[in-house]
């Protein structure tokens, strides 16, 4: 076994010459080490009952890094054998004996503005390795972070930290405001909690990813053509489907399982078409606009003015149009709405059409923005804080959904520097929700009065 | 015909499993819920995490099964109680929210890093460190069993198989003929079945002789979980029958008509003076508590992992009660049965039968879940009562 291992060399970051020198003496020490109990495979590693598969990506899926070396230690941080990533940033090791092995990225071998994120506490191993545990029989999946070189972990202080996260906060807020005001105005209007509004908002990123990434077109011409297709589809729902169960006097209760196997139906749908994995919607990366402390990305503040403009919109056809009217008036009592000579089918219709248009239109921005791609369950995740969004603001409110998506957008962004540790942030939104419940539970806008 | 006998043999052993079981006592409970009492839970899978992680964590920590199992149950019923306080005086969305928001928050919890030394992460707690504890307690040996010519493992070959299989076939059709028969007066065993001593004995001995069959036409094992077979199955299926047992003595008393009263008129239930909130709070009580039992159950073969009870599994729960009936005794197991093998059936016929051109083996298990998904929208649409239930009886919004 070589005693010089490839990742104890100093850092030579652009000095090409002697980056080339070591990386023909890495070659070297690879040919003269004795064949390892190991094969080694860049492509797919298919466990047996002899055999175990050590697999990972370096980078993330939506942005692998090709062409790293990669180490495998065994336990004795003897060296097993060593692959370089392909395209998809994948590797894959293949081990024939069950046991702790040690995963090592080559920073010699990372593009010169990336760097290997020091793995979590309890994964790491020696050398910024990453410790994985090998079974036969079954694969060991480890993910390898880069990061910026310039990236500074930490550094920031929490003022700023906090400013930048209100930024996104605010972004996210709208977003989710775009999918909340129609999820609201359809149980205004009809008294339906609509659990498939999630998969509006998936849709709308597919769709765009169908036009813009499969079809390559205009990113701005795909935007509209999206939310006009949603609309499209929140028409054909109530036509098809809605408008024929409110005729046969579906109970709401009945209804709401309705939207939850629709909802089901939907994802898989989404799973069986476009698969399992994240698709980003146009390939192309966008350059970051600074703003004193704050950065994001050019289209995140065109989104963030989308999705001001049509909420203003929204709000003046509400507030100042006959339709916008009779929309509130049907929210308020269907029945009376009814006997004044408003067509309510025709409003409920037209609900629906705008709000599935704007769920896609904020799903488009969403997968451009906030999660930087669509996968199938993109929607569902965002699902409870809408409906926090909506109970936050006053159930049926449009104006309440508005400031609740504002509000829980905030919180979840700000939780992570205040110190709420990963997925936890969600869960934060969820118990202001249910704190909020016990004391106003009309939500901060809506009317007090008895609720049941 | 193997090809047949092996899709069949994977859909029977889906239904009979452990988890289905657990499921079915979540389902019974989620029944209570919805079915009894028109509670609208959609946070069933957090009970069961519940449950599951209380037994776990117990279980690891190195203390005796009573007591894992007493920590499981009494977890669930101070969720129970954290949710209905606010929520049990409104109205009924706001349980729904509310439930399904605090099942989110448990998952959330579950997966955290932070908590890794008791909960396992995202990665869960394995089996291997908490269910000895729970195969100690076999009596049932080895896990082999022979009846006459046929054992356990292996029933006989292909003509047994078949022949058993159409005897199954016969057996069922019988049962459900005298069960019609003696409900409805109707069907073509209706005359032998207005004897009530025919009825009963023979429903019980066809109920007897499906079972023998299924276990021997269908020879299960369990080899990747390494966890006896019978044992942990013989007490999923009886813990199972003991809830039912429970449920119908619960459902048949006053409280049980109280329970109803509930579903169909709170203000009648307060101008009798009933104190409609804590007969709610009794019931989401109770029926957490089997979400729970069957959380603990769901896991006693696998692992205790937080995304394996999300809101998937709640929907699963909803579709399944709604397939064999709200608000009827038998109907949470039977529509959890059904549903579990018909889904096996489903992917496993499509990945026979379908070609691989137009659906890839991964995507006939999606196409089962959207035959699921569609089959709970025509069922409330077009059946909502279920196989087994009454229309009338759900005719209730909450």
């Amino acid at each position: 076994m070589s005693t010089t291992p490839t990742w104890a060399r100093p850092r030579a970051r652009g000095v090409t010459g002697l980056m080339a020198l070591l990386s023909l003496l890495a070659g070297l020490l690879l040919l003269a080490a004795p064949t390892a109990s190991a094969s080694t495979t860049s492509t797919l590693c298919m466990p047996s009952d002899e055999t175990g598969c050590i697999s990972g990506t370096i980078g993330s899926r939506v942005d692998p890094v090709a062409g790293v070396t990669v180490t495998l230690l065994d336990e004795n941080e003897a060296e097993v054998g060593s692959v370089t990533t392909g395209d998809d940033g994948k590797f894959s090791f293949s081990v024939d004996a069950a046991g702790t092995y040690y995963v090592l990225a080559d920073p010699e071998s990372l593009p010169d503005d990336r760097e290997v994120l020091p793995p979590a506490d309890d994964v790491a191993g020696p050398d910024d390795s990453t410790t994985v545990d090998a079974t036969l029989g079954g694969t060991s999946a480890i993910v390898i972070n880069v990061r910026s070189v310039d990236y500074q972990a930490g550094e920031a202080s929490l003022g700023t930290q906090l400013i930048q996260a209100s930024a996104q906060g605010l972004r996210l807020g709208l977003l989710l405001a775009l999918a909340s005001i129609g999820l609201s105005l359809i149980y205004g209007t009809t008294g339906l909690s609509n659990f498939a509004h999630a998969e509006q908002v998936t849709l709308g990123g597919m769709v765009g990813y169908g036009l813009c990434n499969v079809l390559g077109m205009n990113l701005w011409l795909g935007i509209v053509l999206t939310t006009l297709i949603c609309a499209l589809t929140g028409y054909a729902q109530d036509r098809v489907l809605w408008t024929p169960l409110r005729r046969r006097g579906l109970g709401l209760t009945q209804m709401m399982i309705v939207t939850i196997g629709l909802s089901l139906a939907a994802q898989y749908v989404f799973q069986f078409i476009v698969g399992g994995s994240t698709e980003k919607v146009v390939v192309e990366n966008f350059s970051n606009v600074e703003i004193g402390p704050v950065s994001l990305t050019w289209l995140s503040l065109v989104a963030m003015g989308i999705s001001l403009v049509v909420i203003g919109l929204v709000g003046f056809v509400l507030l100042r149009t006959r339709v916008g009217q009779a929309t509130r008036a049907v929210s308020d009592n269907p029945a009376l709405a009814a006997a004044s000579g408003i067509d309510v089918d025709k409003i409920v219709r037209g609900v629906w059409t705008a709000a599935a248009g704007l769920a896609g239109l904020g799903g488009i921005l969403y997968a451009l923005t906030v999660s930087n791609g669509i996968r199938w369950d993109t929607g569902m995740q965002i699902l409870l804080l809408l409906f926090a969004a909506v109970t936050l603001g006053g159930l049926g409110t449009a104006f309440g959904a508005f400031v609740g998506s504002i509000i829980i957008g905030l919180v979840v962004e700000l939780a992570g520097p205040l110190g709420a540790p990963g997925d936890l942030k969600y869960a934060i939104a969820l118990v202001i929700l249910i704190l909020l419940l016990l004391v106003r539970p009309q939500g901060l806008l809506g009317r007090a009065g008895r609720v049941g | 015909m193997d090809q047949f006998l092996s899709i069949l043999q994977a859909t029977v052993e889906e239904g009979i499993a452990p988890t289905t079981a657990g499921v079915a006592i979540a389902v019974i409970g989620l029944n209570i819920h919805f079915g009894f009492t028109g509670l609208l839970n959609i946070g069933q899978a957090g009970f069961m995490l519940l449950g599951a992680y209380g037994m776990a964590i117990t279980l690891t920590q190195g203390l005796p099964m009573l007591v894992a199992v007493l920590v499981g149950l009494g977890a669930a019923v101070l969720f129970a109680f954290l949710m209905g306080a606010p929520t049990l005086k409104l109205r009924g969305d706001y349980l729904a929210i509310v439930t399904i928001s605090a099942a989110e928050i448990l998952r959330y919890f579950g997966r955290l890093a932070a908590l890794e030394p008791w909960t396992g992460g995202a990665q869960g707690i394995f089996g291997k460190n908490f269910q000895p504890a729970f195969i100690e307690l076999s009596f049932f040996g080895g896990g082999r069993f022979d009846l006459l010519p046929f054992s356990y493992r292996d029933a006989g070959g292909t003509p047994v198989r078949v022949i058993s299989l159409l005897l199954l076939v016969v057996v069922i059709a019988a049962l459900v003929m005298l069960l019609t028969g003696a409900r409805t007066s109707k069907g073509p065993l209706a005359g032998l079945a207005s004897n009530r001593a025919v009825a009963r004995w023979g429903s019980i001995g066809l109920g007897v002789l499906t079972f023998l069959l299924v276990f021997f036409t269908f020879p299960v094992s369990l080899p990747r979980t390494g966890t006896n077979g019978w044992w942990v199955r013989g007490v999923a299926w009886g813990l199972v029958a003991l809830c039912l047992l429970f449920v119908w003595l619960l459902v048949r008393s006053p409280w049980g008509r109280a329970l109803k009263g509930v579903r169909e008129d709170e203000e009648a239930m307060r101008s009798l003076g009933k104190n409609v909130f804590v007969i709610k709070m009794q019931a989401l009580v109770l029926g957490g508590m089997l979400g729970a039992l069957g959380g603990m159950v769901y896991v006693l073969t696998s692992t205790v992992q937080a995304d394996a009870m999300g809101r998937s599994l709640t929907f699963f729960a909803y579709t399944a009660l709604l397939l064999g009936g709200a608000a009827t005794i038998f109907g949470p197991v039977l529509g959890t049965v059904l549903f579990y093998s018909a889904r096996i059936l489903i992917r496993n016929a499509a990945n026979a039968y379908v070609p691989d051109g137009w659906m890839s083996t991964q995507q006939t298990d999606q196409f089962s879940y959207i035959v699921v998904g569609v089959g709970l929208m025509l069922l409330v649409i077009f059946r909502p009562q279920g196989i087994l239930g009454d229309k009338r009886e759900l005719r209730f919004n909450v």
